[in-house]
């Protein structure tokens, strides 16, 4: 399978009034995340309120985009395009479910670097994924 | 409040696992029918009904019109996912003891094997959850997601290919004894490890069935249990709990088994050495290798070990599992498993678990369930029941 470029198949995201900032901030190539002022932490996915301690002082922050793979599985059957999900252990302190893209497939491993790179959903609203930094 | 000595005094699995020609209702009324007939009570002996999200139309609303239950005093459509139904038990014995119900009646029926559903498929049941709403792109499928608890334990762990498939093989060895089994060949290491990659590491083998059918019980006052022609299996403990990725501090290596046992363990007043048979949710092998850590059986990292050179085999290794087959190989109902794991394990109370399965003098028996998707965010819960002589 190696080398699998995603792009212009993935299922689009469901857009609503808690999350259009976040959709919008994609379709500029910004991957943003939720802060929490009142417990200094990031959290994901975003959220109005913080999950991790309850306040609503919260805002949105860009994200480095870097991180390194924390798991991550190759679907290889049962589905029309096959793809690799991960999980990504972001520089900011947290994991984020995502697909791995422009990148070798069969030679992923756990605590590989990754970087952000945006591609297209069916309807053309973009999406964050990442790929192996070579 | 104490909520032992409740009683699951009915089980019933439904016989069939392709139902093409059958309404999910009429699966959950010919189960509830089962249930009654093995307890020897009816339909009017009922004043507390619950089911789950398999049930259709608007949950107990709905199937208590359609099953005609006219004394209902308690209802309960707690969703857990697969894991439900356990919870149902231990929701059941808390009514029971607090005087609110005296016969539980718990279904479950579904027919996924005829509406064509895979584990490689998103599940769009839940497309208003908030967290579909960004995960939708990723397609995240019950596959992937386990399949990546897999991969990070077998990272962190060392945990194999082979010690997964020794599960299998177990379920396999178990499922040979059992007619009503949807696969009933035993597989060997190598067979599992020949069968194809779906989601590295998880291949076809280390998948459960999909099959239609369904399965109910029947939890009542202890005062009812002494009456009915059943050997009385009394509820000791129940734990239950819900795990998901924690707002970004997601941690694969663990479910929500690991905080639902300990308490049902403390209100059993027992430890998992005391537990001789197990019935651990299966709907992958990675599955059953974090419960059986999180419920202590071993070690957090070493279930690979334990599971290994069929020590999940009744009569041959050191801890009995789903001796019907499981998941694995028996029934898979409604892709919720929970229900026939307490069927199980309350056969094997009984003494009624298939001869060449059963646990010899078996007094206390376990069921674990996971509901939901462990790699994201699943409901969990852990039941232990023992037998009254």
């Amino acid at each position: 399978m190696s080398q699998l470029e995603l792009k212009g198949h993935l299922p689009s995201p469901i857009i609503n009034a808690e999350n259009e900032p976040f959709w919008k901030a994609a379709q500029e190539d910004r991957f943003i995340l939720k802060f929490c002022k009142a417990c200094s932490q990031y959290h994901y996915y975003p959220r109005t309120i913080c999950p991790h301690c309850g306040s609503d002082n919260t805002e949105w922050k860009e994200s480095s985009g870097d991180g390194l793979i924390y798991s991550y599985t190759v679907m290889r059957r049962g589905v029309e395009h096959p793809f690799a999900m991960a999980y990504i252990a972001l520089s900011e302190g947290i994991k984020v479910l995502s697909h791995i893209t422009d990148s070798d497939v069969d030679q992923l491993k756990i605590g590989q670097a990754v970087k952000l790179v945006f591609k297209p959903t069916q309807d053309g609203q973009k999406v964050a994924l990442f790929k192996v930094v070579t | 409040m104490t909520i032992a000595r409740a009683c699951i005094a009915g089980i019933y699995e439904h016989p069939l696992r392709v139902a093409p020609n059958h309404t999910v209702a009429q699966l959950h009324a010919e189960v509830a029918k089962g249930v009654l007939d093995d307890a020897g009570l009816t339909l009017n002996d009922v004043d507390a009904y619950f089911c789950a999200g398999d049930a259709p139309g608007m949950g107990p609303v709905a199937m208590a019109d359609y099953l005609g239950l006219k004394k209902l005093s308690y209802l309960d459509s707690t969703d857990l996912g697969g894991a439900s139904y356990l919870a149902h038990v231990g929701h059941a014995a808390i009514a029971i003891a607090a005087g609110k119900c005296r016969v539980a009646l718990i279904t479950l029926a579904g027919r996924p094997k005829s509406e064509g559903s895979s584990g490689t498929q998103v599940r769009n049941k839940y497309a208003d959850a908030p967290d579909f709403a960004f995960e939708k792109p990723y397609s995240p499928a019950p596959l992937n997601t386990y399949a990546m608890c897999a991969m990070r334990h077998m990272y962190e762990f060392g945990t194999t290919p082979e010690q997964l498939a020794w599960i299998k093989v177990a379920a396999s060895a178990h499922a040979k004894h059992n007619p009503q089994a949807f696969l009933r060949e035993e597989l060997s290491v190598a067979d599992v490890l020949a069968s194809p990659m779906i989601a590295d590491p998880l291949r076809r083998a280390d998948c459960c069935v999909v099959t239609d059918g369904g399965g109910a019980l029947l939890v009542v006052h202890p005062d009812i249990a002494k009456t009915l022609k059943q050997p009385v299996v009394q509820v000791m403990g129940c734990g239950e709990s819900t795990k998901g990725q924690m707002g970004g501090h997601v941690d694969l290596t663990y479910s929500g088994v690991a905080w639902a046992a300990p308490k049902a363990f403390a209100e059993a007043k027992l430890q998992p050495r005391d537990i001789k048979y197990a019935s651990i949710y299966d709907s992958f092998t990675i599955t059953v290798l974090i419960q059986l850590e999180d419920l202590g059986f071993c070690k957090k990292g070493e279930g690979g070990r334990f599971v290994e050179d069929g020590q999940l085999i009744s009569g041959q290794g050191s801890l009995a599992f789903n001796t019907d087959g499981g998941g694995l190989c028996n029934n898979h109902p409604s892709n919720r498993g929970g229900m026939t794991k307490v069927i199980e394990a309350v056969r094997q109370l009984r003494g009624q678990a298939h001869p060449a399965v059963q646990v010899p003098n078996l007094e206390f028996a376990l069921a674990s369930g996971i509901g939901g998707a462990l790699g994201t965010r699943h409901g969990a819960s852990t039941l232990i029941m023992g037998r009254v002589s």
